[in-house]
């Protein structure tokens, strides 16, 4: 004996549904195969429903004028001598299998290196480390979205950085590293280092940290070149020793070389463009403004403060507002602002008496001039030896933005304005 | 707002599309008095009369061919093909004519007809009437071919079809016509042929579909939403000619995509879909594209456990999101 149920028929091919209008049978009814039990209403057709089976009514499921779908249970039949031949239902082919799979998957990191297009557009365009990601995809891979819900965790940090950076104003290296200093530095020095006795272990500052970091990206992303020339600056150190005297008593401050250089400096930079520019990924930018970026000294820091508008300024002007910017960075004052906007850097090494250097570029500009020592060195002249002042200038350049040529032309121009200083062509206002 | 059923939507943009223009007349196998075998004509002919509610002999060459010429006379016929199953004697005339009048005329004759056709299985109806005919046509310049999933999308797209100045094929799912209901505005609208509808907003796997798996792509998400995957579902509405940018963005928002169709696999509408997703969007993919369609063979079959395995089921569907969303 089994219980056999009744299912609402499909009575025609748009007909999903059906309405039963009037039970032939009640509970308790015994039928016969073909008998019918019901008769149904759809908006297509009225028709009896037919029994299956032979046997007893047992339970009626919907009363009359109600709508279910084709194929809902509508009665039970009792059957006799049967075997219970129930509906199979369809298996759902999903749920059951897959947690015990999904278990297996947590360990597998077979996929963890197979990269998707987005996943790996998305690493470059924000320079990412991949292996700092941890994937939640099948095999450990790392989906769009592991990549995704990264940057937006990182992006949280560095606004994070960037506050604490602007309250200690001097926290930064330059522009370049005040936006990027959540960049991972660190990350490069994975290795371990081991100290041994009485080695002093120097902890980190902010600064320190943005300087390595933007070093090393300078380094990374630039390919760097190098020249240098030398430059006979005889006239300029007569002809400044000839009103240092004067210029301190009436302007009470020193008048150094350095504003005579950069005057120089920034006259040439006006004549070629395509020094005083960045590289942009796709096409290089000459900037119209001439912001002189100055590399200036802390005890344990380097700053590089921007002179703005340098090419609007007098040799006076630059005198005054190289004093005030090494003031500035003596007694910590220096603002985020003070270290914006730079074109073009310009690195006063002789001043602790190097005579070569090699520059590493101020990010992400396409160049840096340092000057060296002025000495005193015996020099072919009219083939006769002379005692001339002589200083080296070294330039490090951006060889995706500039060449050789325009660097040697750029150069032969400073050098032809230093040589030809003299009080005539050269006022201090 | 009312809630109407897809057939219902038919038959309101009929009456609405035939009592605002007297060009536009329906003719069909027994679409007059017998108000059409799915009821999508029901009422037409008592207010309309036999001269615009015009039955037809059981000849698909000729409603399409007669179609075409009163169309190019000025007429808007609205000729329904009984199923779509019995479209192919008429393929002469909708691929060779129809289609091609404007182009070979150099603009001075159109053909503004609309072709009705139910299409579809799962609805207990064999070989003869459970077909999708819509990649045989999706490849004709020069017709459109729209197949809605709401009755919304119905009427505010059978009337742009009946509107619109070129041959449209309106492809109806017979399995939709009565199962699906949904709130259609009283005042009048129209939506544009050719433009896809986001009918779901997701973050971790798009679903691009159209007709009735639309309906199976939104259960599924709905179940998926609770054990936390986001499901984007693309309606596509119009398969010929395709919306490149709504497919573009929709598979752009997760890079990871399931191209759900009832049609057989193998040069289905979807098989051009994922054509235009590599074309577009490779370096947003984050997965492979992936289709889920009806096995290639001949024909639905007419018995149920055969027809249920062949159909595309929703276990099937919630199952290849789910595995999409675990890539």
């Amino acid at each position: 004996m089994s219980v056999e149920q009744m299912a609402m028929p499909q009575l025609g091919e748009s007909v999903t549904e059906g309405t039963i209008s009037q039970w032939l049978v009640s509970v308790g009814d015994t039928v016969n195969k073909y008998d019918p039990i019901a008769e149904v209403t759809t908006d297509k057709v009225n028709a009896e429903i037919p029994s299956s089976f032979s046997g007893k009514i047992t339970e009626l499921f919907v009363g009359e004028g109600d709508t279910l779908p084709v194929g809902e249970p509508i009665c039970s039949i009792e059957v006799e001598g049967a075997e219970t031949t129930v509906d199979k239902l369809v298996k759902n082919t999903s749920s059951a299998g897959t947690v015990s799979e999904n278990m297996q998957q947590n360990q597998d990191t077979s996929m963890k290196k197979r990269y998707s297009p987005a996943v790996l557009r998305l690493a470059q365009e924000n320079e990412l480390d991949l292996n700092q990601i941890k994937g939640t995809g099948r095999g450990g891979r790392i989906s769009r979205k592991d990549v995704e819900n990264f940057l937006q965790s990182s992006s949280v940090n560095s606004v994070a950085d960037a506050s604490v950076a602007q309250q200690s104003s001097v926290g930064c290296f330059s522009e370049a590293v005040a936006k990027e200093a959540v960049e991972p530095a660190v990350a490069h020095a994975s290795r371990t280092y081991e100290n041994e006795a009485g080695d002093h272990v120097v902890a980190l500052t902010g600064v320190r940290r943005a300087i390595a970091s933007n070093m090393l990206r300078s380094k990374h992303e630039i390919p760097h070149a190098w020249t240098m020339i030398e430059v006979d600056v005889t006239n300029l150190v007569n002809y400044r020793n000839q009103i240092k005297g004067a210029f301190l008593k009436k302007e009470g401050h020193k008048l150094t070389y350095l504003p005579f250089f950069m005057k120089a400096i920034v006259a040439a930079l006006k004549e070629f463009p395509r020094i005083n520019s960045t590289w942009a990924g796709d096409k290089i930018i000459e900037k119209k403004a001439v912001n002189i970026s100055l590399a200036v000294a802390a005890d344990e820091a380097l700053y590089v403060p921007v002179i703005k508008n340098a090419d609007e300024k007098s040799i006076k002007g630059l005198a005054f507002a190289v004093d005030e910017l090494a003031v500035n960075v003596r007694e910590n004052r220096l603002s985020p602002e003070d270290m914006q906007g730079g074109t073009f850097t310009v690195n006063n090494t002789g001043s602790f008496g190097s005579i070569q250097s090699q520059p590493i570029i101020n990010y992400p500009q396409a160049a840096i001039l340092s000057i060296e020592s002025i000495v005193k060195r015996p020099v072919v002249v009219n083939n006769m030896i002379a005692i001339r002042d002589m200083v080296n200038l070294c330039i490090s350049i951006d060889h995706r933005v500039l060449d050789g040529l325009i660097t040697g032309r750029f150069l032969a121009r400073v050098k032809e304005l230093l040589e030809n200083i003299n009080p005539e062509n050269t006022p201090i206002y | 707002m009312p809630v109407i059923s897809y057939i219902e939507a038919i038959t309101q943009a009929l009456d609405e599309e035939m009592s605002r223009d007297d060009t536009v007349f329906v003719m069909g196998e027994d679409v007059g008095k017998r108000g059409g075998v799915f009821q999508a004509t029901k009422g037409l002919f008592e207010k309309y009369g036999e001269n615009r509610i015009i039955d037809t002999p059981l000849a698909e060459s000729a409603i399409a061919g007669v179609g075409i010429g009163a169309a190019m006379y000025g007429m808007r016929p609205v000729a329904e093909m009984q199923f779509s199953d019995f479209m192919l004697p008429a393929a002469n005339q909708i691929i060779s004519e129809a289609a091609k009048t404007r182009y070979r005329s150099n603009n001075d004759w159109s053909v503004p007809m609309t072709i009705r056709a139910p299409f579809g299985g799962g609805v207990h109806g064999g070989l003869y009437h459970s077909q999708s005919m819509e990649a045989i046509f999706a490849n004709v310049p020069g017709l459109k071919i729209v197949i809605p999933s709401t009755p919304y999308d119905v009427k505010g797209l059978l009337k742009a079809s009946i509107r619109d100045n070129d041959p449209v094929i309106f492809f109806e799912h017979k399995r939709a016509y009565r199962l699906i209901k949904g709130e259609v505005p009283e005042n009048e609208y129209v939506i544009p042929i050719g433009k896809a509808d986001v009918k779901r907003e997701g973050t971790d796997v798009t679903v691009i579909t159209y007709g009735l798996m639309v309906h199976e792509a939104l259960q599924a998400a709905e179940k998926l939403a609770s054990e936390g995957i986001s499901t984007h579902i693309l309606d596509l509405r119009t398969v010929y000619p395709l919306d490149k940018e709504a497919i573009s963005e929709a598979a752009k928002k997760t890079g990871k995509v399931l191209l759900l169709t009832e049609d057989t696999k193998e040069g289905s509408v979807i098989s051009e879909v994922a054509a235009i997703i590599a074309e577009n969007c490779l370096f947003d993919l984050d997965a492979p594209i992936r289709r889920l369609a009806a096995p290639d063979a001949p024909a639905m079959p007419y018995a149920g456990p055969l027809e249920h395995a062949f159909m595309v089921k929703p276990e099937q569907v919630e199952h290849e999101i789910r595995d999409l969303a675990e890539f």
